[in-house]
This record gives structure tokens, C-alpha cells and sequence, in this order.
């Protein structure tokens, strides 16, 4: 019985348990069901879904940065290449302690505290998650070091860049400018034309000078490239590539051989000068002393470097030739002689006694000649050889200060001159409603008296100044200075050449430009005040010297240059265009603090015109010298 | 000779079981390669070999009857508590976690052990009180499963601890226990959900909320599970082919040569390659119920049952994990995914399955 008993006990536990498996089993079933279910799901119903979602994984489009255009001057020689060379960048928020890991870096390749100073300059600058250089310019040995290592520094990378050099260094650097980091600034800018698309990659832009400028020529179409990319970013292979088109090639006006001749004909002296075609208003050089490397801002100016140039008071970055407003002295005076003669205010045989003063009537104080003394019988031609004062008081008072006005802003005082890069400041010419304007103050008579030498309110620029020679040299038609003359583009390689743009003849008789310009050339001859811009030269000059005033000086003091600190002695000025007969160049320069124009200034003009008629150097090099001769 | 050799080799084997089995390991060997990039054969051949010492303890275990393995049974639990204990006090730390124990020569997991013997030990338990059954009997496989299962809880090492528990409380379902009980614990147990919510670490618990929304956190816990979701849904019905998964052969599945290599698997074969592999799986499942069923003893029958089932929580909760329907927990893809320790006992439970399959005859006889 108990046999039996447990026989039906098993024989119950049996099918108890297979009960249990069958549930069990059936479980399983409907488990697997389920999964079978959301396989459905994903892989039929979804599918498209993940499909798109696998694909975004896999695939990033990466900008194809174009090359920048090169910057070539009239005779193709360069002045802004390129070069490839390898940079190590850093992505700091993918890097935890970044001053860290530059530590750990400095003992793989060498990191110089310069390098440390820039980058911190670079981080401080951009956002958290650009890639900054911490190295520029690897060599082959240093990059295979640095991939040896490589797993050491995550968010670190090698990459192959295109970097922008300047050759010339300083020569022409407020010219050609530069191009910098975008910074945000630049970031708005671009955001604001719409060419973010266009700068995706790019991380450089021109800053300054025909860089900035011409950025839009010179930058090209942004190309991209699908690539796989896996898990971490590495880009595995190229899926398909839309090339980028190069930035343009830009031939520009400078002879950058004239250009350093002008140069280093300042010496040591801060100033500016242009020199223009006067036909066609082409920059044949353009200086402003001292310059400054360009390439030191390429890839981020490290702050010593920066604080050198920012606080130094020579002032190198800023762009005298088209910034410096400086009162014109004597150099206007040839224009006010045309101005005379167009409105009969005077005749070319009428004379004026010169006691070395003049009186406003009603006023006690004088207006004194440069020239103790006096000229004695002064007409029109010997004001300009002589450059006489004292003809030009009574010949302001009896033009006024808005015939003044209204002539001179037809040679371009006044305005900006509209040459193509930015910065330029538009100088002043006074007249009766800007005066009002500005101070809510009358015009007084005495006022014009010193506009009548090119001082009190009138300040111009070089550019200005260049520009008005460049007008007269060339009979009075108004030139508008420009730097680019061509773009080559980049794929046909075709050169486009830029129109040049002239102003409207200017209503003054040739005759009386006649009698201007040959007063000018006397200017340059024995007996005028810029001897040294002529003698012994092949071929005639017409030129003026100017004095443009640092301070003040008291009625009745005597003007001790000699006494009075370096940096307070008067800037010396000069304009001049050769050959005089038939006047290829035209050009307007200022040696600052160089004292009189004919001492300083004349010379470093002869040097330029020898070099660009003649194509040498003068055989005798002139001393400058920053001290009062006699003339003005 | 040779047909004398080939006698003594399958003898203990069970020909359709092992077929599934060889096909699974087959279908897995594939995978590997294809997960450790298709560039070299070093991952297939270590899982070759874990596959042939995996299946040399399968023969061996095969060969041992199911009497001397309820002899086993016992000291097999007791060796594999006490080194749980001896984890626990002195086992070695890796990824926080405390599941090894350094032997100077090798490491050893002692938890794996558990996999195999706590059913052991549960159907050893209940078969000798198979004369009747008393709700007693159940608290006392209470016991015995609340312990290990408890020690490696501790570790911490959920999914182990998952399959451990699974096993034995297949053994005690499969023993009859009543439903009423079954349904009060259910109860319980969702009842102290708030408590064990407070006992799990947070990592645990990060798993848990993924499941639940996985583009909270997508770079961080989520992208587990996004990740291999993306694998498989592109994979569509056919698969993008062996070896051309992108999200696989790009880095994008972690871990995808062990714990997510369903997502390879799935991308690559798409709908049909993952209905075969259920298809594997029913079949193995289908018949070690069969075995199961047609077991002569309480202690062959409820191992075999457990066995089975266990193997089938394995295979659905890494398949649900991977597919994002059951939250991420250390379970690997039986058959198929690389490594050698969950491997070796679940061959090992096979070898339990053939040894009760094969020497039944001898026993009714």
C-alpha cells in the first residue's frame, strides 16, 4: 500500500511537473514572442528611422577650407603665400587639466613659454571648444615623436594647415596688412553677410590693409567632404568631395622694390609717404614708418610681442599715410596760388612788399613770415620758389575761408580719398558752417590767415596730400587712389583688371597750372627751398616743402628748434611729381619731427623718383638732416 | 576502431541538442569575428577555444551519471558558498566591483559555480523529500538560494545573481510549489520594490531609469542602449551583410563582441538572422523540456527543467536588453557572445542535460 501510495504520489508528482513545464515552456514561448515582436518593430517598422540615425552616425561633412588667393605686386612679386606645415592643436574642452597636459607635452616636443603665452592669449579669446595651435610649424621629426605618443594626449592633434607669410616682413606692411584668428567679432560679421556656410573650417581672415579688404576675393569657396567617421570622430574613409575653388590672386599697384626703396629711405625716421601714378591714381608705393611684422599676427600675437608694438610711441601699427592727420603747412600753398588765379583774386605779375609780417586789419597782433625780415618784392611765382607767408595771409583774407574751402575739396581735402582698404580718416578742411557745427562759434577773420599757410583748423592726410599733387600733376583731373589694379582668378587663371576711376576735369585753366607747376620746378632749382629733391637729377621736378607745427608758438617768440625736445620738433613735409614736363609719379611724404621739409623730407623724395625714373638709387646718398636750414 | 572511438565520444551525446548547440556556437563564432572588426582571427580563435574546453566539460559532465551527480550535488554547493564567503572577505576589487578570487596561479569567479550548482543542490534538496513536499521543504530552498544569491547581490553583480536566483527558483516552481504562494510573492515582491529600489547602487538604478527614457542621458548611460537600437533597427530585414554593419565596425555598439553583440548580430543579418537565432534557441529550450519531461527522477527532472529555463532567462534577458526592453545587466548571449566562463557552465549544464537524457534507459532498467 505505502509502494502504491507512492507510486500514485510520483505518478501525481509527474504530471504536477509537467504541468509546471508546460506552463513554463508556453512562458518561454510568449517571452520569445515578445522579442520577436520588437524585432518587428525595429527592424521593419522603424526601420527607416534607425536607417537615418545609423547614417548621421557614421557620416560627418567636413569643410574643405579653399586656399587664400596670393597677393602679387605689379611685377608678380609676392607679397602674402602660402605654405603648408604642421600644427598641433589642442580642443581644450576635450582635454581636462589643458596647462596639464601642455606640461606633459613639453617633454615630448619642445614648448617654449613663448608658445605657452600665445596659446593662453588664443584661449582666452575663443570658445572652449575650437581647436587652438599650441605648436606651429613641426618639423617631420617632431611630428613623428609627437604620433609615438599620441594616445598620451586625447583632444590633441597633428594637423597639416595652410599659414600665410609675408616675405617682406615689414616692407609694405600697412599695405598688405594681415590676417588673424576670428575672433567674435569677425564671427557677427560674417554671421551678418551670410557667409557663415562659406567659413566653416576657415579659422583665419584678413584683418587689415588689402588682406582685410579684399577678403571676399582672396578667401574662395569653402569645399566639403563626406567622410565615415567612427565612434571616436576618426575619419575612416571619403565618402565623396565637392573640391573648394582657391581664393583669387590680387595683383596690386605697389613696386615692392620702390616700396623698400622708400622705406629705407626714412632711415630711422617716423613718417608716411605715397606715391601715386598720376594718370591713373595707382598706389606706386605706400609707407608708413615704422611698419611692423605682419607674420607675427598670423597665427596669434603672443602679448609680449603685442605689448611692444601696442605701447611703443612710434606708434608702428598705426597707418600714418592714411591716419595721420597732420596740418599741411607750405605744401598748399601752390593750390591756393590756382585757387587765386581761377577766382582773379590774383594776377601772376602782381606784386606784394613782404617786411616779414602781415596785419589784419583790426588786429594788433602780427602774422609773422617764416623768414625774419622778409622776402621783399614777392609776385605769385616767387611766393611758391620761396614759399613766402606773408602772400599767402592777404591772399586768404581776400579769398575767405569757404572759397578756401570750396576749391581745396576739389582736390580732395576734406573727404576721405576712397582708396580701397579701410581705416582711412578724412582730414579737415575749415570752413564758416563747420565751424559753427563744431563749436557753435563764429568764423573770425584771423582764423583764415593761418588756414592761408595750411595751418590753424586744416589738417590732411599723406594720402589727401598725394592725391591733390597727383591732381595737379596731371592737369586737374581728380584721381582716386586704389591699391588692387587685377584679380587673377583662381581656376581660369585670367587676370581681370580693375577699372580705374577718374574724377570730372576740374574747372581751372592750364595756363594757370602752367604757372603753378613752374614755380614748383623753381621750388627744386637753385634759389628755391628744395634744392636737394633736384640737383644734378636728369630730369626736372616740381615739388613744395612744408612745415607742419608741433606747438603752438607765442606771438613775437623766437621758435628755437634747437632747444626744444626732439618729438616737439616740427614734422617736415614735402610733396612733389617728375618728370616735370610730362609727370609719371606723384607723390606727398612727412618725416615727423624731421624739422624743415627741404632738409629731411626732399631727400628721402629724390630717392624714390631716382629709383622709379631711373631705376637706381642716387649715386650720392643725402644725409637727412632734422635741423633748420634756411627755407621753409 | 574508429567507429569504437567515435562510440565512446557520443555515446552521452544528445544528437538534436547538440546539433542546435553546434549551430549556435557556430552562428557565434561568425559574429565574433565580425565584431572584433573582421580584421583578425585572434578573437575567433580564443573563442574557439573557450568553445573547446567549454565543450570537453560538457562530454565530461555528460559522461558522469545522474546518481553520482546527485552525490555531487552537496560538496559542490557547500565548495562554491564557502568561496562566495571567501570573496567576500577576501576577494580581489576590479571595476568596483568584488567578484574574484586571486589564486596566485589563475582568477576564478566562484559565483559562475552557483549557476550550475544551486539547481543541483535545490533538485537534490527536493529529491529527497520527494515522499511529500511540505511548504517547510520550500522555505528551507529558500534558504539555500537566498544565500548565494544574496552574496552576490553584495559584489555587486546583478545579472549573476539574476541567473543564480532563476535557477533555483525554477527548481522550486518546477517542485510544485502552489500558485497562491507564487502570487503572494509576486505581491511581495512588488511591494518591496521601493525598498529594493533603495538598496540598489546607483549605477544600478541609472540602468533601470535608461530603460525607462534612454535619450535622458544619451553620451552617458543611454548610449548603451540607443546605440545598439540604432544597430539593429538599421539592420532591416535582411541585415547590411557579414562584416558591413556600420554601427558596428565603426565603434558605435559597446562591448559589442561580448554582452551587445546581439546589436553585430542584429545589424548584420537583420529580422531573419535574429528569428534563426530564436529559432536556435526554441529548439535547444524545446528540448531540454523534452528531456525534462521524459527524466526518470525528481532530481533529473528538476534539474533538466532548470537547466533549460535558466538557459532561456539567459537568452531573453540579453536579446531584451539589447533591443532596449529589459534594462542593461551583465548577461551575456548564450552561445554567442566571446568569453569563456559563462561559456563553460552553460555547456556544462548541456553536459547535466545529455548525462540525464542518455542514461535514462540504464536507470528504469
Amino acid at each position: 500500500m505505502s509502494i502504491g501510495l507512492a507510486l500514485r504520489d510520483q505518478r501525481a508528482e509527474l504530471s504536477t511537473f509537467r504541468a509546471r513545464l508546460l506552463v513554463a515552456g508556453l512562458l518561454a514561448l510568449a517571452a520569445f514572442g515578445v522579442l520577436v515582436a520588437r524585432f518587428v518593430w525595429l527592424q521593419v517598422v522603424q526601420r527607416a528611422h534607425y536607417h537615418t540615425l545609423a547614417e548621421a552616425n557614421r557620416i560627418s561633412v567636413v569643410p574643405v577650407v579653399p586656399n587664400r588667393g596670393l597677393i602679387l605686386d605689379r611685377n608678380g612679386e609676392v607679397l602674402a603665400a602660402n605654405y603648408s606645415a604642421y600644427t598641433l592643436e589642442v580642443t581644450p574642452s576635450k582635454v581636462g587639466d589643458v596647462e596639464r597636459a601642455i606640461d606633459e607635452l613639453a617633454q615630448v616636443i619642445e614648448v617654449s613659454p613663448r608658445d605657452r603665452r600665445r596659446f593662453r592669449k588664443l584661449q582666452e579669446e575663443s570658445r572652449n571648444f575650437e581647436s587652438l595651435p599650441i605648436r606651429t610649424r613641426l618639423t617631420e621629426e617632431e611630428v613623428a615623436r609627437f604620433a609615438v605618443s599620441r594616445y598620451r594626449f586625447p583632444g590633441f592633434e597633428i594637423k597639416a594647415r595652410l599659414f600665410r607669410s609675408y616675405p617682406h616682413g615689414d616692407i609694405a606692411s600697412h599695405a598688405v596688412g594681415y590676417i588673424g584668428r576670428i575672433n567674435e567679432a569677425d564671427v557677427r560679421r560674417i554671421e551678418a553677410a551670410g557667409l557663415a556656410t562659406n567659413y566653416k573650417g576657415t579659422d583665419h581672415i584678413g584683418k587689415l590693409g588689402i588682406e582685410g579688404a579684399y577678403e571676399k576675393e582672396l578667401h574662395g569657396t569653402t569645399g566639403s567632404e563626406q567622410v565615415e567617421i567612427d565612434a571616436g570622430g576618426r575619419a575612416i574613409r571619403s565618402l565623396s568631395r565637392a573640391e573648394p575653388q582657391s581664393g583669387n590672386n590680387l595683383v596690386v599697384t605697389l613696386d615692392v622694390k620702390l616700396q623698400r626703396v622708400a622705406e629705407e629711405a626714412f632711415q630711422d625716421f617716423r613718417g608716411a609717404l605715397v606715391a601715386l601714378d598720376p594718370a591713373t591714381g595707382d598706389v606706386l608705393a605706400l609707407v608708413s614708418r615704422p611698419g611692423y611684422d605682419p607674420n607675427l599676427f598670423v597665427d596669434g600675437i603672443d602679448p609680449a610681442n603685442w605689448d611692444a608694438l601696442n605701447n611703443s610711441p612710434d606708434k608702428p601699427l598705426n597707418n600714418r599715410a592714411l591716419r595721420g592727420q597732420y596740418p599741411p603747412g607750405s605744401t598748399i600753398k601752390p593750390f591756393m596760388a590756382l585757387a587765386a588765379l581761377t577766382y582773379g583774386k590774383r594776377t601772376p605779375e602782381q606784386t606784394i612788399s613782404d617786411p616779414g609780417h602781415w596785419m589784419l586789419p583790426g588786429v594788433s597782433r602780427p602774422f609773422r613770415d617764416w623768414k625774419p625780415g622778409g622776402h621783399g618784392v614777392v609776385n605769385l611765382h616767387k611766393s611758391i620758389v620761396v614759399s613766402c607767408d606773408t602772400y599767402y595771409y592777404g591772399l586768404a583774407n581776400d579769398l575767405g575761408v569757404d572759397a578756401i574751402h570750396r576749391f581745396m575739396t576739389q582736390f580732395g581735402f576734406g573727404s576721405r580719398t576712397g582708396i580701397d582698404i579701410d581705416g582711412e580718416l578724412p582730414g579737415l578742411q575749415p570752413s564758416t558752417d563747420w565751424k559753427w557745427q563744431r563749436f557753435k562759434q563764429k568764423w573770425y577773420a584771423g582764423d583764415t590767415i593761418s588756414v592761408g599757410i595750411g595751418q590753424g583748423y586744416w589738417l590732411a592726410t599723406p594720402m589727401q596730400l598725394a592725391v591733390a599733387t597727383a591732381t595737379l600733376a596731371n592737369g586737374g583731373t581728380p584721381v582716386h587712389p586704389r591699391l588692387v589694379r587685377a584679380v587673377q582668378d583662381a581656376r581660369t587663371q585670367q587676370v581681370r583688371e580693375l577699372p580705374v576711376r577718374l574724377g570730372d576735369k576740374l574747372a581751372i585753366k592750364p595756363e594757370h597750372v602752367e604757372l603753378v607747376r613752374a614755380a614748383m620746378v623753381d621750388v627744386t632749382r637753385p634759389g628755391g627751398t628744395a634744392v636737394r629733391a633736384a640737383q644734378g637729377a636728369p630730369y626736372l621736378v616740381g615739388g613744395k616743402t612744408g612745415t607742419a607745427q608741433v606747438i603752438g608758438m607765442k606771438a613775437g617768440e623766437k621758435y628755437d628748434e634747437k632747444r626744444v625736445k626732439e618729438r616737439h620738433r616740427d614734422h617736415a613735409l614735402f610733396i612733389a611729381y617728375a618728370p616735370a614736363d610730362a609727370p609719371r609719379i606723384a607723390l606727398a611724404l612727412l618725416v615727423e619731427n624731421g624739422g624743415h621739409g627741404g632738409s629731411t623730407a626732399a631727400p628721402i623724395a629724390r630717392e624714390v623718383l631716382d629709383y622709379y625714373l631711373l631705376g637706381k638709387r642716387p649715386e650720392r646718398k643725402l644725409p637727412l638732416v632734422a635741423e633748420e636750414a634756411e627755407g621753409d | 576502431m574508429i567507429s569504437r572511438l567515435f562510440d565512446i565520444v557520443s555515446r552521452r551525446i544528445d544528437g538534436p541538442l547538440m546539433v542546435a548547440v553546434v549551430l549556435a556556437l557556430a552562428l557565434g563564432l561568425t559574429v565574433v569575428y565580425s565584431a572584433s572588426g573582421g580584421a583578425s582571427v585572434d578573437r575567433v580563435l580564443g573563442q574557439a577555444r573557450n568553445i573547446a574546453i567549454a565543450a570537453a566539460a560538457l562530454w565530461v559532465v555528460a559522461n558522469i551519471p545522474p546518481q553520482a551527480l546527485m552525490r555531487l550535488a552537496v560538496p559542490i554547493y557547500a565548495a562554491g558558498l564557502a568561496l562566495l564567503v571567501a570573496v567576500a572577505l577576501f576577494g580581489e576589487v576590479r571595476n568596483g566591483a568584488r567578484r574574484w578570487l586571486n589564486l596566485g596561479f589563475t582568477t576564478l569567479q566562484p559565483s559562475e559555480i552557483m549557476k550550475i550548482s544551486v539547481p543541483l543542490m535545490l533538485a537534490w534538496y527536493f529529491h529527497r523529500h520527494q515522499e511529500g513536499i511540505k511548504l517547510r521543504d520550500y522555505a528551507v530552498a529558500a534558504v539555500l538560494l537566498a544565500l548565494p544569491v544574496g552574496l552576490v547581490v553584495r559584489q555587486p553583480d546583478l545579472g549573476t545573481a539574476l541567473l543564480i536566483f532563476a535557477s533555483g527558483f525554477f527548481v522550486i516552481f518546477l517542485a510544485g510549489l502552489s500558485w497562491k504562494l507564487i502570487a503572494g510573492f509576486v505581491v511581495a515582491g512588488l511591494a518591496s520594490l521601493p525598498f529594493l529600489w533603495g538598496m540598489l547602487h546607483d549605477y544600478q538604478r541609472r540602468r533601470v531609469l535608461t530603460l525607462l527614457d534612454p535619450t535622458e542621458d544619451p553620451l552617458g548611460a543611454g548610449y548603451h542602449i540607443i546605440q545598439s537600437t540604432i544597430a539593429i533597427g538599421s539592420g532591416g530585414v535582411l541585415g547590411k551583410g557579414w562584416l558591413n554593419g556600420t554601427q558596428a565596425q565603426l565603434d558605435f555598439v559597446p562591448e559589442r563582441s561580448t554582452d551587445f553583440i546581439l546589436a553585430v548580430f542584429g545589424e548584420e543579418f537583420g529580422l531573419a538572422g535574429n528569428l534563426l537565432l530564436i529559432a536556435l534557441y526554441v529548439l535547444i529550450i524545446a528540448r531540454g523540456l523534452m528531456i525534462a519531461a521524459n527524466a526518470s527522477t525528481t532530481f533529473a527532472r528538476l534539474t533538466a527543467g532548470a537547466v533549460t529555463l535558466t538557459f532561456f532567462t539567459y537568452a531573453f534577458v540579453n536579446m531584451g536588453m539589447v533591443s532596449g526592453i529589459l534594462p542593461v545587466v551583465g548577461v551575456p548571449l548564450p552561445l554567442v557572445s566571446y568569453g569563456g566562463t559563462a561559456l563553460l557552465s552553460m555547456l556544462a549544464g548541456f553536459g547535466i542535460l545529455m548525462s540525464i537524457s542518455t542514461h535514462k534507459q540504464l536507470v528504469s532498467s
